[in-house]
Formats: structure tokens, sequence, C-alpha cells
């Protein structure tokens, strides 16, 4: 399992790193999801990974680390925000500068 | 508990939630510059507060490790006291005409401080993220006030080259997380020590992750490209205020790296230092070089800000009680002369008509008397020469550099640095206010006149930084002296965690 979710993580970063590489704003705008996802990936397996045990003391005789779990919380909301402030400064430049490419005119082929 | 502590956070914040009322401008510039100065009273009333010893803050009274913890020393009351006289000035400046060209500058101005102020005065490396992110959203939106072509474009490199680095930075935050189970700043000082030797790797990871995170806000090379542009494109107001904010991550690599991976940390000790001090080096160079080489005032000061950037770390990468002693002391100092330039410039492009900022020759300013003299005094401030405080701080540097291996390179570069520096700005000043056109100046716009009181004010306390260079230097030893024992000073926090609950 440690295995799966290390590969999942790392297949995510590679893409995300390729994508964010790309000249237009679109594929910048899902490299940068996929980063975040890997990211919070990441973040959540932090804490170890354990399978159904709840993260509330008492419940159970074992339990997982909460503090991943809120980490990841607030990560996902971060992130989530980041990126759809850069989907509208995107739409907004492609209609004042009048193209999609991240420098704000088109490269020389 | 003290809860002055927390109020630097809480106050711009409350402040941008009001201005954010629909009030009129004349009502959000009053509360804004009301709550501005009331900010700037309470950071002098830190820096009292933190000069008798450490204050820990514990929201929501969860007890240090396992809750957030705000922690007041006198570098972080130092910071807010910066962030507040700056941010007066900017605001200042602003009203003069700014803040109408674009919506709500005064609420995400706010969100700005409140930020900045948060990154300093967090001991949590989770929480420095969330004020990293606060700071940077506000940042994103100041960068489009009043929006051009050249503010899109550069607005989106900045916000992609911060994404990928706050993604670098939970990296580093979740590798430190597993190795050591505990993100408090107080805490992992602690804990560092005595890692174990199969998680050492990974911290070590998370460090140099960290610190590339940290130089890309500080502007290190090679990851100051964004800088210049950015800072050109932005509205002087804006440009000032994020002088501060390139400083958060100079500030940051002085905290984490400082405190946690200091001479302290066992097998991990001095984790960065290696890398840290060419880089810096380089940064002082290229910074120089780019002065020597820019074709605006307003770029000539982004590579100000990249120049001493980089000669803070080589300080602070000295490892040394003197080494960071220098580094907050320069710190301080660049600060101030450099967001006062920013401000100037933005008074000069206003009178020179079409040709703004440019370096070349161009009809005379009606104003070049007393624009000259404030170019002059903040020439001398930060090319670092006598009497004012660049000098003191330069030669802090490189007195603390002495013992250091790399000496030779360090005195080489730092006064090669300032050469260039000193003969840009010399430049400059030949072009805008001696080798001037002899006709009128050409017909102002009223609305583009600019007051330069904002930039006068902040001259004045860079004058005042050098004469009250001797208090400072000795405030800024205490937190040096915390430095050079992180372990003592880590369990001194937490324990104060503990009592303040009590």
């Amino acid at each position: 399992m440690e295995a799966l979710v290390a590969s999942v993580i790392g297949i995510l970063f590679a893409a995300g790193v390729y994508l964010v590489l790309r000249a237009r704003t679109f594929p910048v705008a899902l490299g940068l999801t996929f980063l975040s996802y890997g990211v919070n990936l990441m973040l959540f397996v932090a804490g170890g990974m354990v399978f159904d045990r709840p993260p509330i003391i008492g419940t159970r005789e074992a339990y997982s680390d909460p503090l991943p779990q809120a980490l990841v919380l607030t990560a996902i909301v971060i992130g989530f925000g980041m990126i759809a402030f850069f989907l509208a400064l995107a739409v907004g430049a492609k209609g004042d500068l009048g193209t999609d490419h991240v420098d704000g005119r088109e490269g020389s082929r | 508990m003290n809860h002055w502590v927390i109020a630097p956070v809480a106050l711009p914040f409350a402040t941008a939630l009001l201005t954010m009322l629909p009030l009129g401008l004349r009502a959000q510039r009053a509360l804004a510059i009301a709550s501005t100065l009331l900010l700037a009273l309470i950071s002098l009333r830190l820096v009292g507060l933190a000069g008798q010893g450490a204050e820990v803050y514990a929201l929501g009274a969860w007890p240090p490790p396992f809750g957030i913890a705000l922690v007041l020393d006198p570098l972080s009351a130092m910071m807010v006291t910066l962030t507040a006289f700056c941010g007066l000035a900017a605001l200042m400046h602003a009203l003069s005409g700014w803040d109408e060209r674009g919506r709500d500058f005064h609420p995400l101005f706010q969100f700005q401080l409140a930020g900045l102020n948060g990154a300093f005065l967090t001991g949590d490396l989770f929480n420095l993220f969330v004020f990293f992110e606060l700071m940077l959203i506000a940042s994103y939106c100041l960068l489009q006030h009043g929006a051009g072509g050249a503010r899109r474009a550069a607005g989106i490199h900045y916000v992609v080259l911060n994404l990928v680095g706050s993604t670098l930075f939970l990296v580093g935050v979740a590798l430190i997380y597993g190795a050591t189970g505990t993100l408090n700043l107080a805490d992992l000082a602690m804990k560092v020590s005595s890692i174990a030797p199969h998680q050492e790797p990974a911290v070590r990871a998370a460090a140099l992750l960290l610190m590339v995170v940290f130089a890309l806000k500080a502007a290190l090379l090679p990851l100051y490209f964004w800088l210049p542009a950015t800072y050109g494109a932005a509205a002087a107001p804006v440009a000032a205020i994020f002088v501060v904010l390139s400083k958060v991550g100079v500030y940051a690599i002085l905290r984490v790296h400082g405190l946690v991976f200091g001479p302290d940390a066992g097998p991990l000790a001095h984790a960065v230092d290696a890398w840290l001090m060419p880089a810096a080096l380089a940064t002082v160079a290229f910074g120089g070089i780019g002065a020597l080489g820019a074709s605006t005032l307003r770029e000539l000061c982004g590579y100000l800000a990249i120049g001493s950037s980089g000669l803070v770390l080589v300080s602070a990468a000295l490892g040394t009680e003197a080494g960071f002693l220098a580094a907050q002391f320069y710190l301080v100092h660049s600060v101030i002369s450099v967001a006062a330039l920013f401000l100037l410039a933005d008074a000069i492009a206003a009178s020179r008509g079409a040709d703004g900022d440019r370096i070349c020759r161009s009809t005379a300013m009606d104003n070049s008397m007393l624009y000259g003299i404030l170019f002059f005094v903040l020439a001398i401030a930060t090319a670092g020469l006598p009497p004012l405080a660049g000098f003191m701080g330069k030669a802090m540097v490189l007195v603390a550099a002495l013992r250091d291996p790399a000496f030779g390179w360090i005195l080489f570069i730092a006064l090669t640095g300032s050469l260039l520096n000193l003969l840009a700005l010399a430049r400059a000043g030949i072009q805008f206010f001696w080798h001037c056109a002899h006709e009128p100046a050409p017909e102002i716009r009223e609305s583009w006149r600019r007051n330069v009181s904002a930039a006068a004010f902040l001259a004045a306390v860079t004058v005042a930084l050098a004469a009250a260079a001797g208090p400072i230097a000795a405030y800024a030893s205490k937190s040096a002296a915390q430095h050079a024992s992180a372990y003592a000073y880590g369990a001194e926090l937490l324990k104060k965690g503990a009592e303040v609950l009590r």
C-alpha cells in the first residue's frame, strides 16, 4: 500500500511539473492542480499510514494522528482558492493582452 | 497571556473587514490611517515587551507544542515594527491618489499587513505557511491594483512561481512532520538535535526544500528573476510594502534555519549554510550588476532590494552570533531605505512627464531641489556610505565575517557590490538632477502630482536609525544570543508556553 501511495504521489508530481512548464495558462492551471493534489496526499500520509482508525481518542483502542488531517484540510482550502484566483487572473490576462501565453505575448517559433 | 501579542494580526484584520463596508473613500482612508498609526504604536510597545524576554501566546489556550503558538521575541518585534512603519509610509503615499485607481485598495492593504505580521509572530511551521498564503493572496491582488498589461503578465509569473513555492513548502512541512512529529519551531529546535539516524536524510531534504521556498521569496540567486519585473510593474505604495514582503523570506531563513538548524542541531547543524553562502554572495554580485544595467529607477530599486537580501543572508550564513546581529541590523536599515527610494521614484516619475522614471536625459523637474536632497540622502543610505546606518550595517557584516574562511570572497563581493550600487545611483542622480535639458518642465497634470512626505518620513527614519544604532544593535544582540543557544531557547519557550496557561 505504501508503494502504491508513494507512486501515485510521484506520478501526480511529475504530471504537475510537466504541465506547469507549458507555455499556455490553462495547462499551467492544471499542473498547479496536480501539484496540489500530490502535496495534499503527501501531507495526509505524513503521520504514517494507518487504516480503519478514527482520529478521536477513546472511541476505539487504536487511533490515527488527527493533525495531518487538519493540515490537509487547510492545505486543500488554500490550494483551491489560489488556483481559482490564478484562473481568474488568466482569464483577465487573456482579455487584456489578447493571448493566453504565460509571458503575455506570443513567443517566436 | 499578554494579549498585545496578537494585536498586530487582529487589528489590521478587523480594519480590513471594516473597510470592506461601503463607507466611501474618505471614511476608508481615515480608518486605514488610524489603524496603521495605532499598529505602529502597538509595535513600539511590543518592542519594549520583547526586550524583557520572549512572550508566548497560546492561541485557543492549547498548550504548545500541540496548539498554535505566537512568539514575540526581539527579532519578531523588530520585524513587526518595520512592517508597521513601512506600511504607514506606503499608506500615506497611497492617499495621494493611488488608492482611487482601483477597487478595494484599503482592505487588501490591511490584509497584507495582517499576513506580514502573522508570518513574523508565528512560532509554528504550518501556521507560517498559512500566514505566507494570506500575505501572498493579498499581494497577488495588490499587484493587479490599477491594472495594466505589464501588471497582468508580471502577475501571472509571480502567482505561478509562488504557488509552486507553496507546494514545496508543504512538501517540506510533511517531511518534517513525518520525521519529528511536531511543527512547533521551539519543539523542533529541541527534537532535531536528537533525530534518529534513519530520519536524518528526510529532515535534511526538508531543510533544503524550505530554503528553496524562502530563497524564492527573498529573491536569492538563481530565484530572483521575477522580482525586478514584478516590483517595477506594481503601483508605488504596493512596491514599497513588497520590499517588506521579500524580506519575509529572509526572516524565515533566519528563524527556521537559524533556530531549528542552527549550531545546536546535532547532525543537522548548519544544514543549509554551505548552500546559502555561495547563493547569497552571488546574489550580492548580481544585484550590483543588475542595478548598473537598470533602465528605470524602479528597476534599479528592485535590484537594490535583491542585493540587500543577499548581504543579509551572507551575514546569516556565517552562522555566528555576530553574523546574526549584523544580519538583523542591516535588514532593518535596507528595508526602510529601499522602500523610501521606491516612493521617491514614483514622485520623480510623476514630475518628469512622458519620460517617467527612465534613467535618461530629460526636462528639469520643477521641484528638483527637494527631490534631489531626498535622493541624495537615500542614495547614501542604500549604497552604504557613512554616516548613515547602511555603512554601519555593512561594516558589522564585514567585522562578523573576519574569522570566516571565505572572508576574502565576502570582502571582495560586498565591497564591489556596494561600489556598483553607488555607481548606479550616481548615474541615475546625474541624469535626474544635473544632466537635464534647460527648458521648463512640461505641464504636469495636477492629478499626477505626488506627495513626497511619505518618502521624507522614511528618509528621516533612516537617519534616526543611524543616530540610534547603538541601542538598536544592543537590542538585536538579544535575539542573536538566543539563536546561538537554540536548544535552551526552545526549551525556555515551551516552558513559558506551559506557564502562561496555568
